[in-house]
């Protein structure tokens, strides 16, 4: 199906199913302990042997010499696999590092190895008796010294990493209001709770891997290409994922390795990659520095809005693109955005949820309420006074939906904004300093083709299957509430299926597409299958209803199983879409509000209330809409507060590699959390009229939160995350 | 993790018997800590002995009005038994404020105060680490230090202790039981159990080859006020950048021991002289010395303004 | 190698295991009860919570041969997607989760949490340590610190263990 015309009225708009607050169909499976998990198929090949993964121990070099002797012989061992005995090895389209290292080593902790054995002991075991000499070589490690020498990344289509309107320097130096600030991000960790893992097991030159990935196409095709097979031959598996945020949009070593282990090993092995050993071999959302620079005249109106952002990469890595909001977000008539790349021999940076804007948020919002200040305006009013109803670079190109400034008035309503103390560092609590702020929320919403099948049974049971995937998002729920609201029947007679490489290819998990692209593509295969029930059942009105199990046509009314009464019926379809993304800029809107207090002796940061305000669209389902947003709060007070990937910038490698020393916010961290959906329909999106809202959540809220703090102690902090160290120095005395 | 064999123990001679018949065994209690470096083969002893059924698991009044906590009390219960609450409230909270429900349920009392360093360098076996492997270097020098020790450190090791129950135990005066292979038994003060690392940061404590912890015991309770302020970025379930534990009589006067700064829990008797004073005075005093790095200095007026937190809040 | 037996959710199972075995082990690849998850196999994370003689621990940092003759319930042992437990029940009607990843050693520990607190036993953020802990949101985040859940859904959890303590008091 094609969706280049806006959506008009279609069974959607029905909501018998969707956009009610619905509980997740997956629920009692996860919640007992049966979901099954890439690593926990015991059935499916039978036996499994282990797979251990060794990492390289320096940053960059060579491996000099590789004694497997002493691992080889060690109790239980089936196979070690190394890149000289691997075979050849491509890689994916996806990859800038390769998944297994040597010769050349790229990154700390890039696996060298694979050591298979009996038991999950022995494997662990011997690989700590691989014995590995490197040359190690001379790296770069440290972005601000390599900012200097930082490059002009290649440009991707619309994506060119310079921009400029109307005269920004000249605008910005004759504004009367001026801020020039630079503010820092690092490198954070994904840290989703189940470690990459991966099941392979060959049938000849068949591959099947049970794993743990968010974009099944990509994968496979990945996989294919890595080891040198027709992707028809490789077939992946993943309808449960322990979470992603990005790091599982990607092949990685685990399933290169439990594949490369299965075929030495003449068996099915299974791969979990260790904790410590996660936060150097995977990817991670690489540091930024961001400089902002904003002129206003007294009226409170922008007039030349500049945003530079330098990040470091691999060879062939990407830049973080922590400018893009800055192109849309508010008015100017001068404009200017950046990017540079500087070539660090870091592990490789890649997308981490809401990639560009999530780092580029916590810098632009600050700024933002920096500016604010200086113009004596309440921090809304001032971004009210620079709302644009259009694309600022394109001013004949409206935004399909834009209601920032509802969401901020809206939530100063319901969070008490008018009790804040616009005069920092005067609410106090007993020990606590007390803070307010806010940020605005903003993520581009974008179109993906994805395609589902559909099917139909006797017994009027509605099948979906798609290679769409659940990271926690509610794919299954959602995707089942638009088959039971196309189709005409309860949730409980429609079954879900994803991840799977054999169904039909969907947009996959990522960027806050999933849940719009996915739930479309599942329209248009129900489309398709209503057209084939209806020429089965012999209707040839227009004006056929699919409601309460029953097809309907005028006073003629079937019960639909009896459309696959002589066989299953089944419809597949994509969607795909036309022109609109480019006539109408598709963003997603919202603000977020934080009540804080700072210790006045330790500067200790303890977040009091948050409220997150959203208009994104349809929101299909308010309940799993609701966990999305505060799961991505969640992540934003930590990476305002704690998140941070230490640099040791002698050998190149993250230090604090596990759970323990990688700080992510716990229970006791996260209080009540208030969510709003504003009411909102998106026809320019999709014929669900949705959008996306995993990733908004979490743009804008670090910021308010450093907001806060300022708010609160009247010290600003421009260095993420917001630590007490950064805050003692300045603090009054207790 | 290397193989090793397994052996439960129902007596200390039992113990005695086991550690001097394996060269390379070890105690395993709760296991929390152990196993962890075991899996990391920082830890590689080639035969466990459980002392978990050794009996060392209840807490009895001393004749002199103390208490005695056997070695195998565990951190939950130890923490919610009526007489620590009433009498030793600083304990109580020290053993609240670490580690996480589900820990403190297998942690054992002296598990606790034998756990090794958080050192990151000392975690990754890649890195070179003096505690770990003696005269290979100290990474974390001139590397990531915000966690690390600010004073009592050496060229060889800047690590701290991060143990929060023995910063209470430290100003409570508490003495360690234990009983050699040997037979012999012996009282340590807990300020002489931890080590400063010196040229030997792999030397922790001053227990010798197979001396079994047995007790720890506490004093007669000595009243005042019981607090223990840990300070942290998150706000359970981590480690201290530094803690304040601290036992402050109506008059001012009072006992302080701090965490998170040095290898072994920080007391200085003589600091306290100066509580009644304010938190400036005992800073000055118990930080004399210090020599920390610029990641870490901010732990210097931390300790302080803690401090004064804690002895605004003592006045109630 | 040696030998261990202990209950698992009212069942006696008898092992021949490595000693290395941890009970997470154990539990996941020898005896396939995968509803306990390995997060981080160090303590780090929670995700292993199991309930061992009515305490809460971390799987992953317990040797399986130190269970001998001992009761261990995991989550599947609390009840089945038909008959769920109440603790279980409400994580699906609060939404206490998403992936689900940390969600058996979150319900685990909600579920001794409880009883922790009913047997007056202390946390960090109670207030006078000689009177009886009382349920309220404080203290339930802080005891349930020990579970990480990386897609945030602790505002959730808290509102669903809240809702089954309401239940039971
Ligand atoms: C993620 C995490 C967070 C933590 N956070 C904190 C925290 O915030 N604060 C804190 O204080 N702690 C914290 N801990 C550490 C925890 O408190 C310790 O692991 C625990 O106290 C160790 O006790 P155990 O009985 O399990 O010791 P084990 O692991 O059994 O033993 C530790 C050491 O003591 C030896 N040993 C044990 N018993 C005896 C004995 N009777 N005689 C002689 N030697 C013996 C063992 O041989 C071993 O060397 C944390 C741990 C983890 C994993
Ligand atoms: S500080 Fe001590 S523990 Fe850490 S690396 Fe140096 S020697 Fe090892
Ligand atoms: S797996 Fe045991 S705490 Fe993480
Ligand atoms: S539900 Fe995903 S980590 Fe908690």
């Amino acid at each position: 199906m094609k969706f280049d015309t806006p959506a008009t009225t279609n069974p959607i708009d029905q909501l018998k199913v969707i956009g009610h607050a619905t509980s997740r169909i997956d629920g009692p499976l996860k919640t007992t302990g049966r979901a099954t998990y890439a690593y926990e198929w015991h059935d499916r090949p039978a036996s499994p042997a282990y797979g251990y993964i060794v990492g390289a121990a320096i940053a960059k070099g060579r491996i000099a010499s590789m004694d497997l002797s002493r691992a080889r012989s060690a109790p239980g061992i089936i196979a070690i696999v190394t890149a000289e005995n691997a075979g050849k090895l491509g890689k994916g389209n996806y990859n800038t590092a390769k998944l297994l290292g040597g010769p050349d080593i790229d990154h700390y902790h890039q696996a060298v190895a694979v050591v298979v054995a009996e038991t999950f002991e022995q494997a662990r075991a011997a690989a700590q008796l691989v014995k590995v000499d490197y040359a190690a070589a001379k790296g770069s490690f440290d972005l601000s010294a390599g900012r200097d020498g930082a490059a002009k990344p290649p440009g991707r289509g619309d994506d060119q990493p310079d921009t400029t309107v109307g005269d920004f320097p000249g605008a910005f130096a004759s504004s009367p209001v001026q801020l020039d600030a630079t503010y820092t991000t690092p490198d954070q960790a994904h840290a989703m709770m189940e470690p990459h893992a991966s099941m392979a097991a060959w049938e000849g030159d068949k591959l099947t891997l049970w794993t743990s990935n968010q974009m099944i196409a990509w994968t496979t095709g990945d996989v294919a290409k890595t080891l040198g097979l027709p992707k028809e031959n490789v077939r992946l598996i993943s309808p449960f994922i322990g979470g992603g945020f990005g790091g599982k949009l990607f092949l990685r070593a685990d399933a290169v390795l439990a594949a490369l282990g299965a075929r030495a090993a003449n068996r099915p092995v299974k791969v979990a990659m260790q904790r410590p050993l996660m936060f150097n071999n995977t990817t991670h959302r690489p540091a930024t520095i961001q400089r902002i620079r904003i002129g206003a005249g007294r009226d409170g109106k922008i007039t030349a809005i500049g945003h530079e952002s330098w990040s470091g990469n691999l060879p062939e890595g990407r830049p973080e693109t922590a400018v893009q909001q800055t192109r849309l977000l508010y008015a100017g008539e001068n404009r200017m955005t950046a990017l540079r790349l500087a070539m660090l021999d870091l592990p490789e940076g890649n997308a981490m949820r809401a990639p560009g804007e999530a780092p580029g948020m916590m810098a632009l919002e600050i700024a933002m309420d920096e500016m604010a200040e200086r113009l004596g305006l309440d921090p809304i009013e001032f971004r009210a006074r620079n709302d644009t109803q259009v694309d600022p670079e394109h001013p004949n190109r409206p935004f399909s939906q834009r209601q920032l400034v509802e969401c901020m008035r809206i939530g100063a309503e319901r969070f008490g904004w008018n009790k804040r103390n616009a005069e920092p560092g005067k609410q106090r609590d007993g020990r606590w300093l007390i803070g307010m702020g806010v940020a605005a929320a903003f993520r581009n919403n974008l179109l993906m083709k994805s395609g589902a099948r559909v099917r139909l049974d006797r017994g009027g049971t509605v099948t979906v299957e798609t290679d769409m995937t659940d990271i926690g998002t509610g794919s299954y729920t959602i995707i089942a509430q638009t088959a039971a609201e196309m189709m005409g029947v309860p949730l409980e007679k429609v079954v879900v299926r994803l991840g799977d490489s054999s169904f039909p290819v969907s947009a996959g998990s990522g960027g806050q597409f999933g849940a719009n692209n996915s739930t479309s593509g599942v329209y248009a295969a129900c489309v398709k299958l209503r057209e084939a029930v209806a020429q089965k059942l012999g209707f040839n009105s227009a004006e056929i209803a699919f409601t309460d199990g029953q097809v309907t046509a005028g006073n003629r009314s079937v019960p639909l199983g009896q459309a696959a009464s002589d066989g299953e019926l089944a419809a597949e379809d994509s969607i795909e879409y036309g022109d609109l993304a480019k006539t109408h800029q598709q963003s997603t809107f919202g603000a977020h509000f934080v009540e804080l207090g700072v210790d006045v002796a330790t500067a200790e940061i303890r977040v009091r209330r948050m409220l997150a305000v959203c208009a994104a669209g349809r929101i299909l389902n308010p309940t799993t809409a609701r966990s999305q947003v505060i799961g991505a709060m969640t992540m934003g007070v930590g990476a305002a507060l704690m998140e941070e990937l230490a640099v040791d910038k002698r050998s190149g490698f993250f230090v604090n590699h596990d759970l323990a020393g990688y700080e992510v916010p716990v229970h006791a961290d996260i209080p009540h959390q208030d969510t709003i959906f504003l009411d909102e329909t998106d026809p320019m999106s999709s014929p669900m009229k949705a959008k996306g809202i995993g990733e908004l959540g979490l743009c804008g809220v670090a910021a308010a939160l450093a907001n806060a703090v300022y708010n609160a102690t009247g010290i600003r902090v421009r260095e993420y995350p917001i630590t007490l160290d950064k805050l003692l120095h300045r603090m009054p005395d207790a | 993790m290397k193989s090793f064999t397994y052996e439960k123990v129902s007596s200390p001679a039992a113990a005695a018997s086991a550690v001097v018949s394996n060269s390379n065994a070890k105690f395993i209690a709760g296991g929390t800590n152990l196993l962890d470096l075991m899996k990391l083969e920082i830890e590689t002893p080639s035969h466990l002995i459980d002392v978990n059924g050794l009996g060392f698991d209840k807490i009895e009044p001393t004749s002199d009005g103390g208490l005695r906590i056997g070695a195998l009390v565990r951190n939950t219960a130890l923490a919610a038994d009526a007489r620590i609450r009433r009498d030793y409230g600083l304990l109580s909270r020290a053993l609240l404020a670490g580690a996480s429900g589900q820990l403190r349920n297998k942690a054992t009392t002296a598990g606790n105060l034998l756990q090794r360093t958080r050192c990151p360098y000392f975690y990754d076996t890649n890195q070179p680490c003096n505690k770990r492997n003696p005269g290979s270097g100290c990474a974390a020098i001139g590397g990531v230090t915000r966690q690390h020790a600010v004073i009592g450190a050496s060229d060889a090791c800047i690590a701290t202790h991060p143990s929060d129950m023995a910063i209470a135990m430290r100003a409570l005066d508490a003495t360690v039981q234990t009983a050699r292979p040997d037979g012999s038994i012996r009282d340590i003060p807990i300020a002489d159990l931890h080590r400063l690392p010196g040229d030997t940061p792999h030397i922790e404590t001053t227990l010798t080859s197979g001396e079994l912890i047995t007790s720890v015991t506490l004093p007669k309770p000595v009243g005042g006020t019981h607090i223990y302020r840990k300070v942290r970025d998150r706000a359970s379930y981590a480690f201290a950048l530094v803690s304040v534990g601290a036992i402050v009589q109506r008059d001012g006067t009072g006992r302080v021991a701090v965490g998170g700064i040095a290898h072994k829990p920080w007391r200085v008797e003589a600091a306290e002289a100066e509580m009644p004073h304010g938190a400036k005075a005992v800073a000055a005093h118990l930080l004399e010395g210090a020599s920390p790095t610029k990641e870490n200095a901010f732990k210097l007026s931390l300790v302080e303004r803690t401090l004064g937190a804690v002895l605004t809040e003592a006045k109630g | 190698m040696a030998t261990v037996s202990f209950s698992v959710n009212g069942e006696v199972r008898a092992l021949k295991l490595d000693t290395r075995t941890t009970l997470l082990d154990a539990l996941r690849e020898h005896l396939h009860l995968t509803g306990t998850k390995k997060g981080c196999d160090h303590g780090q994370c929670g995700a292993c919570t199991v309930i061992v003689g009515g305490q809460r621990i971390n799987s992953c940092l317990t040797l399986a041969v130190m269970h001998e003759g001992e009761t261990v319930t995991t989550i599947e042992g609390l009840g089945t997607p038909e008959h769920m437990h109440p603790m279980q029940a409400a994580f699906v009607k609060h939404d206490g989760f998403q992936c689900g990843y940390c969600t058996p050693g979150q319900i685990c520990s909600a579920v001794a949490v409880l009883d922790e607190i009913k047997a007056g036993i202390p946390s960090h953020v109670t207030g006078d340590l000689n009177a009886a802990p009382q349920l309220t949101n404080t203290e339930l985040r802080e005891r349930m610190s020990g579970n990480i859940c990386r897609c945030g859904a602790y505002s959730n959890i808290a509102e669903a263990i809240t809702e089954v303590a309401g239940r039971r008091a």
